[in-house]
């Protein structure tokens, strides 16, 4: 399949997984203790406020009917309104969601800049002291809970040394990078861990292929060696695993997101599953479903680029 | 050895020891080669003999577990003592190998024209385009149809006969004096086995250039080398010129492989296994170590090791039964 075909076979596998996710989060949006109208005006609203909201919101038609709307709703782009925020959802996402991207990005990327040179290290110098000191260091970061490494970094590099802010976000792309460092660092911490260790397996494994000898033996310089022929063979299952990665890292900005009041749709979440705001959360789900529909699709354009074996 | 011009290559007590978690495996056990310049010698033994060792060793591509003691004379200057910058000089440039298996030796993420390339860079001087029109003559050289087009292709795309012909071409891209070649067609259909011999054979005749070639089959040696080297054991048992010791073999396990042999070797066999394991290398051998195997084997066999001793005209052979094998062959 060419890559413009892979592309667009990939795009068109998004649809019925959307419809999928679609029923499944609907569903278990209602499953969901509580009622989002109580929730909204208080305990102590009256019946009838509560009924003329109930209305307003179409809580009060019957599920299938609902269910159609909603539907018809995503088919037009319209996924509602948000009932804590009373904005239009696309509105709401539409603002946070640039956030978490850059986030999970910035993780990644700070992620492969730790993993991979170290990797490389850890796996030539194997079971020598380098290899030791970068593993042991390693397998801290991915036994540390990541809402545990983020209040430490906050206290020490944004509260005492005040090198980053304690939170928030910021207008400029500098500033918004800015902010975003130390939870970006906290998200990437055992997501280093993880790239790390199986790069480090997968170039040993690589150095003792056949294929490295022969490029001893034709003369080869030892970096030529090690970057073209070893490293670029490793790399190939350590794309898969990054891409794989993608919904945990969102997952993880869950918590990030909250422990460093970033304004991202990982909070938003949060919120909204408190609040139950089912328009935000329905919304939500699916949004992420496509975008981690489209790492995986990044993924495999990548791992096309490295190994000419993937395009079939 | 006496006669004719010195060898490019002489190989010397060479020995290499594995440091394995079992203890240590002594899988070469001073093992003496010489190759003249041109001359293909051929190298035979059962498996776990040591040839891929041998071959190895002699490059250096062994792993960090190997210990390599011994001489490997290369133009008469030791590679075993040679600096990395000089052995990868050599490496390629002067001496190059091709591997059993091609599809696990040519890497299945790089271009053939990449491979190819990347050997130029290293050793010679040409610009982008030269090193593809070379690229492109090294492919049409050993047989590969429409060089320029195969040169953007991938190993996987490759049948396998024809990997083996782009290893060669790989190994052959910065014209080395000396190839070494493990097993080259055990891994192909028998038709293609032929091909790539006769496109070897062919390209150290039209080359000049001198080759080892390890093989079980003992027919290939008898068909395409000048001089072969029996291994058994890690240790050449024997070694001579191929019509000298294939008629006479001075050596009772020689001796045993040819006789196990429809037509005394003319015809392609693999080599029909004798009866028996050979020793254990992860323990000193006392004697010869074929001994236990040995349908000749007398007393001072099993105690005393052979020398390795002149038997004829560039024939040694390392065996207490020599003499009673000559006498016997001049009776038959
Ligand atoms: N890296 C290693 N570590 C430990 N032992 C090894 C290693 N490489 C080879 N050996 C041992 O050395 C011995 C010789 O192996 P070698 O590969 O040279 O045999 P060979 O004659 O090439 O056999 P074959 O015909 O099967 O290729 C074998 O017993 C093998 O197990
Ligand atoms: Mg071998």
């Amino acid at each position: 399949m060419s890559r413009a075909g892979l592309v667009l076979w990939r795009l068109l596998q998004i649809v019925p997984t959307f419809l999928l996710i679609g029923v499944t989060i609907f569903v278990l949006a209602r499953l969901l203790p509580g009622d989002p109208v109580s929730a909204m005006l208080g305990d102590r609203a009256s019946d009838e406020a509560v009924n003329r909201l109930r209305q307003q919101m179409g809580f009060d038609r019957s599920i299938l009917t609902q269910f159609v709307l909603f539907i018809e709703g995503i088919a037009r782009g319209d996924f509602g309104s948000s009932t804590a925020y009373r904005i239009p959802v696309t509105q709401l996402i539409g603002e946070r969601l640039p956030v978490t991207i850059t986030l999970t990005a910035l993780a990644t990327v700070i992620a492969l800049v730790f993993a991979v040179p170290l990797a490389f290290v850890a796996a030539v110098k194997a079971n020598r002291w380098p290899d030791f000191l970068i593993r042991g260091v390693f397998q801290v970061g991915l036994s540390s809970p990541v809402f545990y490494v983020g209040l430490i970094l906050l206290t020490v590099f944004a509260a005492w040394l005040r090198w980053f802010p304690v939170g928030g976000y910021g207008e400029t792309l500098g500033d918004k990078l800015w902010h975003l460092f130390l939870p970006a660092l906290t998200l990437a911490l055992s997501f280093s861990a993880i790239i790390m260790r199986n790069l480090r397996a997968a170039i040993l494994e690589v150095l003792t292929a056949e294929f490295v000898d022969f490029a001893r033996s034709k003369g080869l310089a030892q970096r030529i060696i090690l970057f073209r022929h070893v490293l670029r063979n490793a790399l190939v299952s350590t794309v898969t695993l990054v891409g794989l990665h993608a919904g945990s890292l969102l997952g993880g900005a869950v918590i990030t997101e909250s422990v460093f009041a970033v304004p991202g749709v990982g909070r938003l979440m949060v919120d909204s599953i408190f609040a139950r705001d089912y328009p935000v959360i329905q919304a939500l789900t699916l949004v992420l479903a496509v975008v981690v529909s489209l790492a995986f699709l990044v993924t495999d354009l990548i791992q096309m680029a490295l190994d000419p074996r993937v395009a079939r | 050895m006496s006669g004719g011009p010195d060898p490019i290559l002489a190989v010397e007590r060479l020995a290499v020891t594995f440091d394995t978690p079992r203890g240590s495996v002594r899988a070469v056990d001073g093992v003496d080669l010489s190759v003249r310049e041109g001359e293909i010698l051929g190298l035979v033994g059962e498996s776990g003999s040591g040839k891929s060792v041998t071959l190895r060793g002699i490059v250096r591509l062994l792993r960090a577990n190997a210990a390599v003691a011994g001489r490997v004379l290369w133009k008469g200057a030791d590679l075993l003592a040679a600096s990395p910058e000089r052995l990868q000089a050599v490496r390629g440039r002067e001496i190059a190998m091709i591997f059993q298996e091609p599809m696990t030796a040519l890497n299945p993420v790089l271009s053939i024209g990449t491979q190819i390339e990347e050997s130029l860079v290293a050793h010679t001087t040409l610009d982008d385009a030269g090193r593809k029109r070379r690229a492109a003559e090294l492919l049409d050289l050993v047989g590969i149809a429409s060089a320029k087009v195969r040169l953007a292709a991938y190993p996987h795309e490759f049948s396998g006969g024809m990997r083996q012909r782009a290893m060669i071409a790989i190994a052959l891209a910065a014209q080395p004096r000396l190839l070494l070649a493990d097993e080259p067609t055990t891994a192909l259909d028998v038709t293609i086995q032929d091909q790539i011999l006769k496109l070897l054979l062919g390209l150290c005749q039209d080359l000049g250039m001198a080759m080892i070639l390890v093989t079980h089959d003992l027919g290939v040696v008898a068909e395409t080398c000048d001089r072969v080297s029996v291994m058994y054991a890690g240790r050449v048992v024997e070694s001579g010129p191929v019509e000298a010791l294939f008629r006479h073999p001075r050596h009772a396990y020689t001796h045993a492989l040819l006789r196990s042999m429809p037509h005394g070797g003319a015809a392609r066999q693999p080599l029909v296994p004798i009866p028996g394991q050979p020793p254990r290398l992860d323990r000193p051998v006392e004697g010869c170590p074929f001994a236990p195997r040995c349908q000749l084997v007398e007393d001072r066999c099993r105690t005393v090791a052979p020398p390795f001793e002149p038997v004829g005209p560039a024939h040694a052979a390392a065996c207490w039964a020599s003499d009673r094998l000559a006498m016997a062959e001049g009776t038959a």
